[in-house]
């Protein structure tokens, strides 16, 4: 038996050898950041057709706009960037932008105006996903000569009605904002694809960083750009590895292997507040979590049903349980931080003042359905709402699918509740009072699908003007009074339930500064960041 | 000469039939795969225009994909491009699915290779031992390991390996298939990491690659271990009591000889159809570890691919892996006849 134990220590010894050996364990390089995030949604670095979070974030970095938001006071709104100034027609239909001198593509080629003009037409013309973003103001691939037009060193755009300054400015600085480099995108064109093809996986920006590699659902390459006209970024290289675990973020960085993990769980984050050298750092984002009830639904269209379910969802406890540090108790469509956001969240969790509310529409022991997506939060989320609303007699049937299943039921009108998650696509209030307030045509034939209102059959009852009255507002102030007022509207009458805004949790190494993930407005930047 | 003309008949006969039979089930692959990608839950169009698209974009895409053609229409489409060897661009991504699953599939051949080594390495010499001492505490070991191989959760397996060997004693290297500090610093010939920096004769990225790839490797070898392990063992005992093995030790020969030069001998033939179901198992890509170690192989590509609706990257990966199988058929079925002299 001594020998057999002998054999077994040298063994481990010797493993234990073989194993030290093979590694060599650093801190990641001071001029490099690490960031490991889940970059699975990615499909297109083109600024004319990203629409989705990680590739915003690489296009934040990559692409410098007309106006854009600085990290370090996103309070203040839009800022000048690749425009010098703007001047606005006395129809308020017009803006005229003065290009900065002195800007320079990645190339090495100058930014001039011919390249805004080029980029913002592409962008229509290439009618991608997020080209509505745009094409929202009247343009279209038809009228671009008389709409988005450069003359010397500015560009005019021009659209169809007169819209509020800060609508049209806000959905500048959307990805799709992004201006490119007109001489190397046309010189990759291929079958007149303006280099859709190209720019897919190159990038031609003037921003602080260009793409160097982008290896789908493997890694993001980003190395700072040697012509950017400000300050040259302290981190030259920013690598952005996918992984999808939580636990081996976690792992990768309580190693010190990584300075950033942007996906970890409640768990994993509890687990690394207490470790040594890491840091947690929140930001509020724009995605809400709410539910809403089918207005076609004979007794979910009463408006104390609406005002009752309100009364039915435990905010609290939800906050503070399984959804401890992700999510924020928020009851208005607009998210935080957004022009026009209020703070107010009446609704608790009000068992009798809901049994009130149904007995006042002379509702008893009804039964309902409710799609969810399969997402673990939701399904929690469900599940609560489940328990609370039997308490005042409602029975919630919880059908989980996929989002074929759940999301074709939703845009067909088909579920009596829908219970999900919106994120604005531009940092403008429009984009949410656009879609939960608005609906113009209530028909079934109108077949708006793009509009929650249509999806939950609501006809605004006047707040659908309202929204179109905001949105032409060209005061700043006097505009978010009237999203504000829209709000106190929607949150007594509207079939909406909102619950909940999210909050991003990420893990720092304790040397990174000045990392800043977005807000509920914008993307990550890293070409802030130190260490 | 006529008797060789005959044998070349008999080896024609048996090329086309083997021919005819890889195509027949490649086209059943393909059919029964393009079958499911078309009545699963998952729509390919929300995916490419995203939740908030008018129905008019929905209904623009649909017919860009050619889904508002009939299925068989849409089944010869692809068919012949396939034929043409063309898998068709990502629908989501718009790169050709060829170029993804050359990019994605050497990591999981390194990945799977290294773990079927480990696994027949280990496994084989412990399923004969166990066999051979069928009782002992050898034995009960071996079987406790196989077992465990057997029901333990990879996925939990996979997490509690990485932190303890990586995580709290260091040993090996964390998830992904090299640090930041070596990736593309060599040339990429196979996409085989450890290959690659053979030929770049680079001892450091080298070093670093097998100390990311020795984790996940072990874990895939240990399941490999595990079902070789018991196979084996099954296989031996069968054999060791037969009456030829009687004979031998009748006739006074060694040990060894009975059970190295006539039971295993015996089972090799069996012994290489596990091997290689193991081995096809492996490269089909084990998609929980290519999770846990973020390892970008073939399995998470395909399994990405069909969360998200890209039936064309779905129908790549799935003809590949097809391939797969049908060669380590084939391949089995030549060592069949070096080791067994009636299938000659």
């Amino acid at each position: 038996m001594i020998n057999l134990y002998r054999v077994f220590y040298r063994c481990l010894l010797a493993a234990s050898l073989a194993f030290a050996s093979l590694t060599s364990f650093a801190d990641t390089p001071d001029d490099t950041l690490v960031v490991a995030l889940r970059i699975d949604d990615i499909t297109t670095i083109d600024p004319a057709e990203s629409f989705e979070f990680a590739g915003s974030d690489v296009s934040r970095n990559v692409y410098q706009k007309l106006v854009n938001f600085d990290p370090f006071d996103l309070d203040a709104g839009y800022q000048p960037e690749i425009a010098e100034s703007w001047s606005v027609s006395a129809d308020g239909r017009s803006i005229t932008f003065t290009i900065r001198d002195g800007l320079v593509f990645s190339s090495g080629n100058p930014v001039t105006a011919e390249d805004v003009e080029f980029s913002l037409r592409r962008a229509v013309a290439l009618e991608k996903t997020p080209s509505f973003i745009l094409t929202q103001f009247g343009f279209s691939a038809e009228n671009l000569d008389e709409t988005i037009m450069q003359s010397e060193n500015t560009v005019t755009i021009t659209t169809d009605k007169r819209y509020a300054t800060s609508f049209v400015l806000n959905c500048l600085t959307a990805t799709i904002g992004g201006i490119v480099d007109k001489k190397t995108v046309m010189a990759n064109e291929v079958n007149g694809d303006m280099g859709n093809a190209w720019l897919k996986t190159n990038s031609a920006g003037s921003g602080p960083y260009m793409l160097s590699s982008w290896k789908p659902n493997e890694s993001v390459a980003l190395t700072a750009n040697p012509n950017f006209s400000g300050q040259i970024p302290a981190m030259s290289r920013v690598i952005i590895r996918h992984v999808q675990e939580s636990a081996s973020q976690r792992l990768l960085m309580e190693r010190g292997d990584i300075d950033v993990a942007r996906n970890l769980n409640s768990d994993d984050i509890k687990g690394l507040r207490d470790a040594d050298g890491v840091r947690i750092i929140d930001e509020l984002r724009g995605r809400l979590m709410y539910f809403a009830l089918n207005q076609k639904h004979p007794e979910l269209s009463k408006l104390k049903v609406r005002q009752a379910v309100k009364y039915l969802v435990d905010y609290k406890a939800m906050e503070s349980s399984f959804l401890d540090g992700q999510y924020v108790i928020q009851q208005n469509f607009l998210p935080r931080t957004f022009l026009g956001a209020v703070d107010e969240n009446p609704f608790t969790l009000d068992i009798e003042k809901a049994k009130g509310l149904l007995a006042e529409a002379n509702v008893d022991q009804l039964e309902i359905e409710v799609g969810v997506r399969e997402a673990q939060e939701r399904i929690e989320i469900a599940q609560s709402l489940q328990n609370t609303f039997a308490q005042a007699g409602i029975t919630l049937n919880i059908t989980v699918g996929t989002g074929k299943q759940i999301l074709g039921r939703y845009r067909s009108r088909d579920l009596d509740v829908y219970l999900g998650a919106w994120g604005p696509d531009y940092p403008d209030p429009h984009t949410n009072a656009g879609t939960f307030a608005y609906n113009p045509e209530n028909s079934d034939a109108a077949n708006a699908t793009g509009l929650l209102a249509w999806r939950n059959s609501w006809d605004t009852g006047g707040l659908t003007e309202k929204t179109a009255a905001a949105v032409e507002e060209s005061d700043r102030d006097k505009r978010a009074e009237m999203y504000a007022e829209i709000q106190a509207n929607f949150r007594e009458t509207s079939p909406f339930t909102i619950m909940f805004q999210r909050i991003e949790q990420a893990a720092v190494q304790d040397n990174v500064d000045n990392l800043f993930l977005g807000g509920a407005t914008t993307a990550a930047t890293y070409w802030t960041v130190t260490k | 000469m006529e008797g060789q003309q005959l044998a070349f008949l008999k080896i024609l006969s048996k090329a086309i039939t083997t021919f005819i039979s890889i195509a027949i089930t490649m086209l059943g692959l393909l059919l029964v795969t393009f079958v499911i990608g078309r009545v699963m839950p998952i729509d390919p169009v929300l995916a490419i225009v995203g939740e908030r698209a008018s129905q008019a974009t929905y209904d623009a895409v649909y017919n860009e994909l050619g889904l508002d053609k009939p299925i068989l229409v849409q089944f010869s489409y692809y068919i012949w491009d396939v034929l043409h060897g063309d898998f068709g661009d990502s629908l989501l991504n718009a790169r050709p699915v060829s170029e993804d699953i050359a990019r994605v599939f050497p990591a999981t051949l390194e990945l799977a290779t290294l773990g079927i080594l480990l696994g027949v390495i280990l496994g084989t010499p412990l399923g004969v031992i166990s066999a051979v001492r069928q009782g002992s505490w050898i034995d009960q070991v071996a079987r406790f390991i196989a077992l465990v191989g057997y029901s333990m959760p990879i996925f939990w397996l996979g997490l509690m390996g990485l932190l303890i060997f990586y995580g709290i004693l260091g040993w090996v290297g964390g998830p992904g298939r090299l640090d930041i500090f070596f990736e593309d610093i060599i040339p990429v010939r196979t996409g085989m990491i450890l290959v690659d920096s053979i030929i770049a004769q680079n001892g450091v990225v080298f070093r670093n690659a097998l100390s990311h790839i020795i984790l996940p490797a072990s874990l895939l070898g240990y399941y490999s271990m595990a079902y070789i392990t018991r196979m084996t063992r099954s296989f031996m005992l069968e054999q060791l009591s037969s009456e030829y093995i009687l004979t031998a030790r009748i006739k006074g020969l060694s040990e060894r000889q009975v059970i190295w030069g006539h039971a295993f001998k015996n089972i090799r033939v069996q012994l290489i159809t596990v091997i290689a179901l193991s081995y096809a198992s492996l490269l089909e890509g084990s998609v929980l570890t290519e999770i846990i170690f973020s390892w970008p192989g073939i399995g998470s590509y395909v399994t990405t691919a069909l969360l998200s609706a890209d039936m064309n990257a779905v129908l790549g990966g799935t003809v590949v892996i097809g391939l797969i199988f049908v060669c380590l058929n084939i391949l089995s079925d030549l060592l069949y006849g070096i080791f067994d002299p009636r299938s000659k």
